[in-house]
């Protein structure tokens, strides 16, 4: 029995426990559920296999919103714990876990899959094409993720979570500190999803550059397809850094290497270093989409054209630019001298400036415009005054003199929420709402949406304004606990209730599906919010060719100007389509891999060993595997025409 | 599919374009992932702990050999282009298959150098310096490892189905991987053996 | 807006009620260098909160104009590309506010890291305040002696602390006197601060370290000169040496109250600068982190049996 020694969790509680009966329960629920209805084959498929962006974005979407629900309960036993001095409803150790946890689900598995979704159901629509450039490769990320996220999950039933907070400082992360297999996961759940995320930066790319719609030139693209541009730009230069710096780590735990140890020329900065190199642009790969989708929002419930497209777009290449350059304000206290925090400080302060540009576009956007408050238009206006609030507190902190008092404490919490919470959750939000149309065929209810906005919004400021103030009195970041001296209790206590309203906001989102599911009509139309750019031409929910004709465009909002000034975007006729075939390789080469991180992770030899010749063997098959797709005959892409209500034209 | 006669083969489909392009933007992110070992290679290099410095165990003879064959297969598969492109399927698949031996020789060399210094005491675990050295001549070794199967199916593949706009499109693709293997290549040349023997 | 509205009023009650009560430690500082700290984040919320309430008032102003239900039925937004004036001023002025606030940065920062403003011709007290998990050590190597979890300064005298650790990286922090700075196991950082207000004052690691990271805190006490002086020579006549064994018992993860002793572990446990540095990290030099081996189940063993010590040694209370 001694091999399974190794899975036990080494800090077990009655809470582990019973989340172990709950995860078993609920996939043997799953399973038979499946097998009763008879859908496996449906599954496997129509969703399994497919390499339609439309669905794997669906399919992002689904697990960002598991992962938000994962993420979120950790937080609330945060708050729970803190909401009153010497609480011992979570001890220490498990506290650790969950702050840990909570941030690498939150960042990796809810926020970046969520962004990704959104980028793959909609960027093809909006630039007119048939799929990404390359779908099977597209598959291959989303299984990629999918797998890394599942195995950093199962780190808590089996084996021990990472407890060194999200950003893993060595050697806090080290075997002498961290003696769990906790940060292993980290590593190799990270390591996986990572490969998957770069290849949809390339991916994505070059659907962008080479893809568009005739007559689409870039400065006539959408701005949310800008924003997916440049956002996989960073992508693509920051995740090797990750790479690297994980590897680096594995070696460190898992082969005794010295490169983040305090002996042998060893060097624990090196890691924050390269950590926060890929971090900080991290940031703004979630930030830079949100902008996008606010951009097409604001644009769209204003009735207006987006104010200053040319300086929305240099703003965003700036801000990509300068997200580069200003990692080093993540330990402005580390010592490295008054010369280099003030350095780094100036390139923090200077993205305020097209931080600033686009907050007044989008206000100038709505200027003289014709505002209708629907609930993605709500969470957008939510938006401006709370980001600008987690904005300027990032100016703040980028002071460095200051931050020498503001680092490390729930002030610094209270800003990243700030700018995370408003900038990203909202956006994504009010994203999957306003394109909820297009991917379902019928619209989520107005009334539960805004009162999950409501909730959300008021519980968020709830939540995170006290603790600027608590941080500013001296309260760090990751205390599991504080005595009643130090009179954080209140402030604490508003914090977790502002949770729970949250908690109820996400909750009725999910009733919303539900009750829109069952009830909302089906017959919306192609073009429910009378909305201006190219993915609401076509018909609502897409079919899997997406456009029967492909559009020529002539503007950055061709669908309005069909509307508006007679614009012609279909002027070819029906033709065969073209069209990529489902592939089983995708899942089941992320399937090989989640088996190589668990062997890993365990040191398991043989099970890396084998599992990377699988791999391997999915490549070879892959390399000689002819493939060349089939096509709809026009036959049929009328019918289907048909019966959405006509050929566009 | 509809092929465009006017280009050469590799970029005679819109698909064989956009994976050219593709796998540029690939390389970009190799770039990346090299300039962060090298980084790391620059801080770790005089922290050498209890173990050698690099002007230690460092060996001319290996490293120009390396240097050189490596070079070689550069020109070879510029060579292995060049046929394909004027229709030489043959000479085509010979160039190939001495570009993959110079690589399989490379790599034997590689393994000596390593032997080498396990026995001299710089293994992964002796140092940082060590540790990073072996880490980044290990990424690049790997590397070279994956194109030597890569390269063996393109071979194979052009054996069974012929220059088509597939095959010239993944030959041309394989023949990017590796020059910019050996661009990297001459990076540690340069800034870890020449760097580290002065 | 009325939800615009009840959003202000909710900023506006939290902070009222905030600022109703006494001071926040940060807001409240007691020596020349939070002193500095405090006057710059003072300085950057009056900037930043001009700009919020700019955006604020547009964006509600906008949002009661604009709103469709105050306009006809056939109003048709006009289609504005946009104007390079505007431009300009969305760019210029928070570009004047950054340079400004980039200046008032880059200037308190050369302050704070350097010895308080008026005492640089005093010479600083020297102390070495190395964390171990998940305590303080502090070593005067001047006075000979060593405290664990508290430190007494004398006030009005620049004080230089020399910042390292046996274990994880952790973050020196006394709110009410300086900012943070790191401590890490293979460089010495410096932080200079001065007390200028006798008291006691809050001290902790604020950098995560662990499962004690919570209890990692200490305490400051600033005194006269003369009291100062008074408390070392108390120490000398009534502390027991401080022992390499001892030393090693001290290191290991827990928690400890306040101790006190005579001598420092410098002597026989140099802190990492100089030829100790990082760079060349050796077997030799190796040996602290061994200290910090463990089993997490052994603490409360520690824990029983350096509160027994603790009595013995422990001059302060």
């Amino acid at each position: 029995m001694e091999f399974f020694d190794r899975f036990a969790v080494p800090h077990p509680s009655p809470l582990i426990y019973a989340s172990m009966v709950a995860i078993g329960l609920t996939v043997m629920a799953i399973i038979l559920g499946i097998t009763y209805f008879k859908k496996w084959g449906y599954l496997w498929r129509e969703w399994l296999t497919t390499v339609d962006h439309k669905r794997i974005g669906i399919m992002y979407i689904i697990s960002a919103l598991l992962m938000l629900f994962r993420g979120g309960a950790d937080a609330v036993m945060m708050r729970l714990q803190t909401s009153v001095p010497d609480n011992a409803f979570l001890d220490a150790q498990h506290y650790n876990e969950v702050f840990t946890t909570h941030g690498v689900v939150m960042i990796f598995f809810m926020a970046m899959a969520f962004v990704i979704g959104l980028m793959n159901f909609v960027v093809p629509l909006q630039i007119g094409a048939r799929d990404v450039a390359f779908p099977r490769l597209n598959a291959i990320s989303f299984w990629l993720y999918f797998a890394g996220a599942m195995l950093f999950n199962i780190s808590f039933v089996i084996g021990g979570s990472p407890d060194a907070g999200w950003t893993n400082y060595y050697p806090l992360a080290s075997t002498d500190f961290s003696t769990s297999v906790g940060v292993n996961y980290y590593n190799w759940a990270l390591q996986i999803s990572g490969i998957g995320t770069l290849m949809t930066g390339i991916n994505f790319i070059v659907t962008i550059l080479k893809m568009r719609a005739p007559g689409m030139k870039l400065m006539k693209m959408p701005m949310f397809t800008w924003s997916a541009l440049i956002t996989n730009i960073i992508i693509v230069f920051a995740f090797p850094v990750l790479t690297i710096a994980l590897l680096m780590g594995t070696f460190d735990r898992q082969f005794g290497t010295n490169f983040f140890t305090s002996v042998n020329g060893g060097m624990d900065m090196m890691w924050a270093n390269l950590f926060w190199v890929w971090g900080h642009p991290e940031v703004y790969i979630l930030i830079l989409p949100a902008f996008g989708i606010y951009s097409e929002i604001i644009s769209t419930f204003s009735r207006r054209n987006l104010y200053g497209y040319n300086s929305m777009v240099s703003s965003m290449a700036i801000i990509s630019l300068l997200s580069f350059l200003v990692w080093v304000h993540h330990f402005f206290t580390m010592g490295h001298g008054a010369l280099t925090n003030s350095i780094f400080s100036i390139t923090t302060m200077a993205i305020a400036v097209p931080t600033g540009i686009k907050i007044f576009n989008w206000l100038l956007t709505m200027w003289k415009g014709k505002i209708t408050f629907t609930v993605p238009m709500l969470y957008s206006v939510a938006f401006i005054p709370l980001f600008t609030i987690g904005g300027v507190t990032g100016v703040m902190l980028a002071m460095a003199s200051a931050d020498y008092q503001y680092h490390n404490t729930m002030f610094l919490v209270a800003h990243f929420h700030n700018v995370i919470i408003p900038g990203v959750v909202f956006a994504m939000l009010a994203g999957l709402t306003y394109w909820w149309p297009k991917m379902f065929g019928f619209m989520l209810n107005e009334r539960i949406g805004k009162w999950a906005f409501w909730n959300l919004a008021i519980g968020f400021c709830l939540a995170f304004f006290p603790m600027y103030i608590t941080g500013l009195d001296g309260q760090a970041r990751r205390m599991y606990t504080y005595s009643e001296a130090t009179g954080f209790g209140p402030l604490n206590m508003l914090s977790f209730l502002g949770a729970g309203i949250m908690a109820i906001g996400f909750v009725l989102i999910v009733y919303n599906v539900y009750y829109s599911f069952r009830h909302a009509p089906r017959n919306v139309g192609d073009d429910p919010w009378n909305a201006r750019t190219l993915e609401w031409a076509t018909h609502n929910p897409v079919p899997e060719y997406n456009f029967a004709i492909t559009p020529q465009v002539d503007s950055s909002q061709a669908f309005w100007d069909s509307k508006k000034h007679g614009y012609q975007l279909f002027k070819d006729d029906l033709k065969d389509i073209h069209m990529p075939n489902n592939s089983g390789l995708p899942i089941i080469m992320a399937g090989l891999f989640f088996i190589f991180g668990f062997s890993f992770v365990f040191f398991i030899w043989a099970g890396v060993i084998l599992s990377g010749i699988g791999i391997l063997a999915c490549m070879a098959y892959r390399s000689f595997e002819k493939d060349d797709g089939y096509h709809i005959p026009v036959k049929e892409v009328k019918e289907t025409e048909e019966k959405f209500g006509g050929a566009k034209k | 599919m509809k092929i465009d006669h006017s280009q050469p083969l590799e970029y005679s489909t819109e698909q064989n374009k956009m994976n050219i392009l593709g796998f540029w933007i690939f390389l970009g992110a190799e770039i990346m992932l090299f300039a962060t070992l090298f980084t790391s290679y620059f801080v770790y290099e005089d922290r050498i702990g209890s173990g050698p410095a690099g002007a230690e165990i460092f060996g001319i003879t290996p490293v120009l050999f390396e240097t050189f064959i490596l070079l070689t297969s550069s020109f070879t598969i510029g060579l292995a282009i060049h046929a394909m492109r004027i229709q030489r399927t043959k000479a085509m698949l010979v160039f190939l298959g001495i570009t993959l031996l110079l690589g399989a020789a490379f790599l034997g060399i590689e393994i000596y150098e390593f032997t080498h210094y396990y026995h001299v005491g710089a293994t992964l675990q002796t140092s940082a310096f060590t540790a990073i050295l072996l880490t980044t001549l290990g990424t690049h070794g790997a590397h070279v490892t994956f194109g030597l199967f890569w390269g063996l199916f393109i071979i194979l593949q052009i054996r069974k189905r012929g220059l088509t706009p597939e095959t010239a499109n993944k030959s041309f693709i394989f023949s990017l991987y590796w020059h910019f293997l050996d661009v990297v290549w001459i990076f540690i040349f340069s800034f870890v053996y020449l760097k580290g023997m002065m | 807006m009325k939800f615009k509205w009840a959003l202000l009023s909710l900023v506006f009650t939290i902070s009222t009620v905030l600022i109703g009560c006494e001071p926040v430690l940060v807001l409240d500082p007691k020596g020349p260098q939070a002193e500095t700290t405090a006057n710059v984040i003072w300085l950057s919320i009056a900037t930043m909160a001009v700009i919020v309430i700019v955006v604020f008032t547009l964006l509600v102003i906008i949002l009661f104009k604009y709103r469709a239900s105050k306009q006809s039925e056939d109003y048709e937004p006009p289609h504005i590309e946009g104007n390079h004036i505007v431009e300009g001023i969305i760019v210029g002025i928070p570009v004047l506010i950054i340079i400004f606030l980039s200046v008032v940065s880059v200037k308190s920062t050369y302050e704070v890291e350097s010895v308080p403003k008026g005492y640089e011709d005093q010479e600083p007290l020297v102390i070495y305040a190395s964390s171990s998990n998940w305590k303080w050590h502090f070593s005067y190597p001047e006075e000979d002696i060593e405290t664990v979890n508290y430190v007494f300064i004398p006030t009005d005298r620049p004080v230089e602390f020399k910042l390292y650790s046996f274990g994880p990286i952790t973050s020196f922090w006394v709110p009410q006197l300086a900012g943070q700075k790191y401590a890490m196991a293979d460089m010495v950082t410096t932080l200079h601060l001065a007390a200028e207000v006798p008291g006691e004052y809050m001290g902790r690691n604020a950098n995560f370290s662990g499962e004690g990271f919570a209890e990692n805190i200490f305490n400051v006490t600033a005194m006269s000169q003369e009291e100062f002086d008074t408390w070392i020579d108390e120490i000398h006549a009534t502390a027991e040496p401080l022992t390499e064994d001892e030393f090693d018992r001290l290191l290991e993860p827990g928690h400890l109250g306040q101790m006190t002793f005579t001598g420092t572990h410098l002597d026989f446990l140099p802190p990492p600068e100089g030829e100790h540095g990082g760079h060349n990290h050796g077997p030799s030099e190796s040996e602290s982190p061994s200290h910090m081996e463990h089993e997490y189940s052994d603490h409360e063993d520690h824990e029983h049996h350096d509160h027994g010590e603790h009595d013995n040694h422990d001059s302060h209370e």
